[in-house]
């Protein structure tokens, strides 16, 4: 296929509409169906297979990458960022040690593809302290030993922020279920419970 | 993971239309799922279609109920006051789904997509009909503790992995298409299709269809409904038998029942015979316990998940006390 | 600062992992670092050939490693290292998942995707892949712990008044650390430096330096945080070896990081246990027998014992004694050490027939161990000092086992079926050499360097802690280094003796440096109090810069005169759902004397984490070979299932005070891997507390109480 032909039709495909393909959104259903239709002319330009270029958003800092579409933000943050707070336990979504959150909302990055969340706000835990000032979650599994080996624990962290924001951990057994997307293999749950209630405030 | 390209669709008929160009091309939305399963190399898609910008995320009421897009995420479903109060059995199916995470990124479109998680299929060393027909089912007499007891075939005896579809299945869910020929709706009883002899075979669906909703017809049933999950874990695990139970009781009668299974079949299971030996009859103790034994009727062990059936029979019976007030 | 050993510091290193700043083996960046990627058999005997010319021509693939083309080494078996490993010596697979290649390539995602593109075709060799269907044999390995008689416990049992007699089975496990394997290896020259997810470095240098035929001073192995261990990475496996010869192989640092179905292969687990355990005793309930007998697996190449009846000879008293150890060999990768190994599977077996004795002679669980204590090891050793009584009446009473009403389905909550549940533990104290350096700097403060490695236990704080309490300085005025091999040497992390060994190498370090101190203050003691101030203007008067001191601290010989271990009681409390099957663990209480405590916080941490892994044991964790092939079916953590957040209860760990002067120079036992012995029995009595049955194969899944 001729990448460089598409693309220019694409453009001027969404030249012509500039203000309805800005609109098209949830809620506008007949806006969206036009845009479909003058659309439906297009072929969809494709990237990759070898390096694009991709934007990420990481701590309120813009990077700009070349990578294959293939690769996961948690590789991305990984080994091309140098941001290993996030880390690889399973790769696989089956332990939450790669929690990341986007546009505020936690996720496992292993299973995003970076080229997917461009535009989007991603925080790690790199992210999380402000200057030496650690985030009141990170001072409070610092105070409640809420991890022995560490390895989870920037997981861990982050989705306890998240899970304060979602306004679910409301007592003692549903701060272990909205938990329980973090595996800590070496059992400090009870701690990471102490803290996560403790920033809640929560008496333990 | 093998290299692939990548597009974004703004619409729907690109992102169709480059589906329909290339045999090996595959929508990701959520990428729980598929991205899991390219790692494994069970998935080697030479395309993605990244649908996660067309505008299928709402949910909204309707004169009939209520209508999610098929991209509406996990978590935004169970949250929906909407849901909890009218589908108890579809937010509780949701919230006891993988994790919170997971919840933020999957779609349910997606998740009505998502593929076993037999060991067998997702180990490319392995024999699976599903994934390499023709090279037999190793789960038959291999390691077949989640696999389905009913449903399935000498190709394959997987299980369906969803919850949420289970419980849709027990509100008489209708799945929103669009194919070549246009919009289309999908009763979900009949969108998952039993292995037979084409195990690869999953879905009603022809390449290229994009699922844009699924549309929740409002009952009394549904209303008073609850979805059961048992497992080994206390969280974050598939189920080993999940019952979506609904009933609507007047007068001391079952005027309407659905029980749905999962975790027993390679698709979400209806127990009709169950609905049967419910409907019409008196709400208590004795009916419940004739359904749940009508609901292993053809159930079927192969050794390490025999212990499914009795299962299932207790399970379906505790959903039914809980939904027909007996507990 | 005295009083600063056995308070609840915060850990030293806590804030690098909170901010995720600590850099774990896989995030050491090196110029010009490539990936490795394993690829692994997929059969359990037979031999591979290996086609890699589609992975070679792949986009970014830099070699494709294969025994054709790989370094010669010394695979051990014959005196390198401690395990035979197979890395690319010949086309010999001899269990599932071994590494029949590596690829190169210059991204990961490139490495992942050639090494799918590896195609290997095996010749397949009989593999034995059943438990039941491999020969017992006597191991050569294990010396004077394989078997032990005391007495005539056979004619014992038959003449008991009260006689229980069990198989008890403990299934496959995998450690599954967080973190999974990881080796990042760089050759300069002939000196090679490894960073290596490993519990010891000094271990590890040793057994590179054999495989590679090196000198040990050529090689360098760096541990600074590795993230979770629990005995698995207490050896040197293929990969480790692997990154080093691709590294040579390519001339550029080479990185290899397992995935987690890769963690299922090469990397060891908790052997297979089958155990009859026979227990005769009088109306009393005094044991006049114990019978324990073990059948493991090991590898068809390699031998590991662990020493799973041992604890039948120091729990509790006998006149007639019998433990024998026997091995089978599969077509399996070699077993390792795993949290208490040996007594986390033997503690399993003896607490639960325990628990049918007290059932049998209708003695109260608690009161039948009590009633068994003794003062003397089964070769007639005193006990340094021992805790079980202490252990077993605090933490019944903290638990409330008084509440219990003994009979079998007797307690509910709701619909839910009750069960308390209680078993002893104990652990061996170990202690091997370890060398410290403490040295003080020009303003006074402190670095203390030992290459013992902080896998998760606290090691870090504990050390700076010992260190900073005999120069009198607060910890925030000590620095610490650890794991790296060229600092001075320290056992592995694992035996839970890292503490009492490195410890005690820093304590004394630390005294020499306070005593060169004191020296410059001609004996005024009063010189060095006010921290590091008082300490640099001492320096500074006497013209000196800095200060060493250091160590070789080695066991001593009470350890001939003295049974040392750590003793304690584990209390369990369930809800069994009596239709559905499913078990929830409720309340868990543990009581331990282990000796001096370091570090209040830390110490209690790794209890609550023994319950934890005690959890997991008990009802969940299982690997499950397909027995046709001897593949392993279980191999991520979706279907090998480790306890989440909400599958564990307020666990309340008592410290019980015990104070030890035979054991070493700071009066610890170590505290890593008691907490999970007993546990799963703990759990499994509760279990048949509540529900009546009786279960003796872990784990207690649903189908075992459904019938």
């Amino acid at each position: 296929m001729d990448v460089g032909k598409v693309t220019r039709r694409r453009f001027l495909v969404r030249a012509a509409l500039p203000t309805i393909a800005a609109g098209v959104g949830i809620g506008s259903p007949r806006l969206c169906a036009l845009a479909q239709a003058a659309a439906s002319v297009s072929v969809l330009p494709a990237s990759g297979p070898g390096p694009m270029p991709v934007t990420l958003n990481v701590n309120g800092r813009a990077h700009e990458l070349r990578i294959e579409p293939r690769v996961t933000l948690l590789d991305a943050l990984r080994e091309r960022l140098a941001l290993t707070g996030t880390k690889k336990g399973c790769d696989q979504g089956t332990c939450g040690a790669c929690t990341v959150l986007v546009d505020g909302r936690r996720v496992n990055a292993c299973l995003t593809l970076a080229v997917m969340v461009q535009r989007k706000a991603i925080t790690t835990i790199e992210g999380l302290a402000d200057g030496d000032q650690l985030h009141p979650m990170q001072a409070a599994f610092l105070a409640h030993d809420g991890f022995q080996c560490g390895y989870c624990t920037p997981g861990q962290i982050l989705s306890a922020v998240a899970l304060l924001a979602e306004k679910r951990a409301t007592d003692e057994a549903s701060v272990r279920e909205w938990m329980s997307g973090n595996i800590c293999r070496c059992g400090a749950y009870p701690n990471i419970v102490a803290a996560v209630r403790s920033v809640a405030g929560q008496p333990s | 993971m093998n290299a692939f390209r990548y597009a974004q669709a703004r619409d729907a008929a690109s992102a169709m239309a480059a589906l329909a160009a290339d045999p090996r091309a595959r929508y990701i939305a959520g990428g729980t799922n598929v991205v899991d399963l390219m790692k494994e190399g069970v998935e080697r898609p030479s395309l993605l279609v990244d649908i996660t910008q067309l505008p299928l995320r709402g949910i909204d009421r309707t004169a009939t109920g209520v209508r999610v897009g098929a991209l509406a995420l996990m978590s935004d479903v169970a949250d929906h006051p909407a849901i909890a109060r009218d589908y108890p059995v579809v937010a509780q199916a949701l919230l006891a789904s993988a994790s919170p995470q997971l919840r933020n990124m999957a779609t349910i479109g997606g998740n009505l997509m998502q593929r076993t998680r037999c060991a067998y299929f997702r180990d490319v060393s392995q024999h699976c009909n599903k994934r390499a027909p023709g090279t037999g089912c190793a789960a038959i007499s291999g390691v077949n503790r989640r696999h389905a007891v009913v449903g399935g075939s000498e190709q394959c005896i997987c299980t369906h992995a969803s919850d949420l579809a289970v419980a849709l299945l027990s509100v008489d869910a209708i799945v929103h298409v669009r194919g070549r020929a246009g919009e289309r709706t999908v009763p979900l009883e009949r969108f998952h299709v039993l292995p037979g002899s084409t195990p690869q075979r999953e879905t009603v669906l022809e390449h290229g269809d994009l699922i844009t909703a699924v549309e929740l017809p409002a009952s009394a049933a549904a209303r008073n409904s609850y979805y059961l999950k048992v497992r080994d874990r206390a969280s974050y695990e598939f189920a080993l038998v999940s019952v979506a139970a609904a009933l609507n009781v007047a007068g001391g009668r079952i005027r309407a029942a659905r029980v749905a299974l999962g975790g027993v079949a390679p698709t979400p299971w209806r127990a009709h015979a169950a609905e049967a030996a419910l409907l019409g009859r008196p709400a208590t103790g004795g009916t419940f316990a004739a359904a749940a034994e009508a609901a292993t009727r053809g159930m079927k062990g192969y050794g390490q998940n025999d212990f499914k059936i009795v299962l299932v029979r207790r399970a379906v019976n505790r959903a039914l006390q809980h939904v027909g007030a007996i507990a | 600062m005295s009083g600063l050993v056995g308070a609840p510091v915060d850990r030293v290193d806590g804030r690098l992992k909170v901010t995720g700043a600590a850099k774990y083996s896989a995030e050491i960046a090196l110029p010009g670092l490539v990936y490795g990627v394993m690829v692994l058999s997929t059969t359990a005997s037979g031999t591979s050939q290996v086609d890699a010319d589609a992975a070679r021509r792949a986009p970014g693939v830099i070699a494709v490693m294969t025994p054709q083309n790989a370094p010669r080494v010394d695979s051990g078996g014959n005196g390198a290292g401690d395990r035979t490993l197979m890395v690319l010596q010949d086309e010999v697979v001899r269990y599932d998942r071994q590494p029949v290649a590596v690829v190169v390539a210059d991204t990961f995602e490139r490495a992942t995707d050639a090494a799918a593109m590896v195609r290997v075709r095996y010749a397949a060799a009989p593999a034995v892949t059943r438990f039941d269907a491999a020969a017992e044999y006597k191991p050569a390995s294990g010396g004077r712990d394989v078997d032990k008689h005391k007495g005539d416990a056979a004619a014992a049992l038959a003449q008991a008044a009260v006689k229980v007699d069990g198989t008890y089975i403990v299934p496959v496990e995998h450690h599954n650390p967080m973190e999974p394997h990881a080796t990042v290896a760089q050759w300069d020259g002939d000196q090679l430096t490894v960073y290596e997810s490993t519990q010891g470095v000094i271990n590890a240098r040793r057994t590179l330096a054999q495989t590679f035929g090196i000198p040990t001073a050529s090689v360098r192995v760096v541990s600074k945080f590795i993230g979770g261990g629990f005995g698995g990475k207490g050896s040197v496996w293929p990969h480790a070896v692997l990154a080093a010869m691709a590294a040579k192989l390519v001339n550029r640092p080479v990185k290899i990081v397992l995935s987690r179905p890769q963690m299922f292969g090469s990397v060891g687990f908790r052997p297979q246990t089958v155990q009859r355990v026979a227990l005769g005793a009088g109306s009393d309930g005094r044991l006049s027998a114990i019978i324990h007998e073990t059948s493991a697996q090991t590898s068809v190449f390699d031998e590991f014992m662990a020493g799973t009846g041992a604890i039948s000879a120091v729990l509790y008293g006998t006149p007639n004694l019998t433990i024998t150890h026997r091995l089978r060999r599969l077509n399996t990768s070699t077993p390792t050490f795993m949290r208490a190994p040996g007594e986390a599977c033997g503690s399993f077996a003896l607490e639960s027939a325990m628990d049918e004795l007290a059932y049998a002679t209708g003695i109260d669980p608690v009161e039948l161990r009590l009633r068994n204590d003794t003062q003397v090891d089964a070769d007639g050793k005193p006990f340094s000092s021992r805790a079980l009584r202490e252990a077993l009446r605090q933490g019944a009473e903290r638990f409330g086992w008084s509440r219990r009403d003994p009979r079998p389905r007797s307690m509910r909550d709701g619909r839910l079926l009750v069960g308390m549940g209680v078993a002893a533990a104990s652990y061996p104290t170990h202690r091997s050499a370890a060398s410290a350096l403490v040295r003080v700097n020009a303003d006074g403060t402190a670095l203390v360097q030992s290459s013992g490695v902080d896998i998760g236990t606290g090691a870090y704080t504990v050390f700076t802690q010992i260190a900073a309490e005999q120069l009198g300085l607060p910890v925030e005025q000590v620095r610490i280094e650890l794991g790296d091999s060229a600092f001075p040497a320290a056992p592995n992390a694992g035996g839970s003796q890292l503490t009492a060994s490195a410890g005690s190498a820093i304590k004394l370090a630390a005294l020499d440096a306070r005593a060169k101190l004191l020296a410059l203050a001609r004996g005024d003691a009063s010189a060095l109090i006010g921290g590091a101030a008082a300490i640099a203007a001492l320096m500074r008067t006497g013209g000196v810069e800095t200060i060493e001191g250091r160590s070789d601290a080695k066991p001593g010989d009470d350890a001939q005169k003295y049974a040392m271990h750590s003793f304690g009681a584990q209390f369990a409390e369930v809800r069994v759902d009596p239709d559905l099957g499913t078990v929830r663990v409720v309340r868990f209480v543990n009581a331990f004397g282990a000796g001096r405590i370091l570090n209040e916080k830390t110490a209690r941490s790794q209890y609550i984490g023994g319950a934890v892994w005690g959890i997991g044991m008990a009802l969940l964790e299982h690997t499950r070979y397909d027995e046709r092939s001897g593949r392993i079916m279980t191999a991520n953590l979706a279907e090998y299932l480790v306890p989440v957040n909400a599958d564990v209860p307020a666990i309340e760990p008592i410290i019980i005070p015990e104070d030890d002067p035979h054991v070493n120079e700071i009066g610890v036992k170590g505290i890593g891997e008691i907490g999970i012995v007993g546990a799963a029995a703990a759990i499994a009595n509760a279990v048949y507390h509540a529900t009546g049955k009786r279960v003796r194969d872990l784990p207690i899944t649903p189908e075992k109480l459904l019938a």
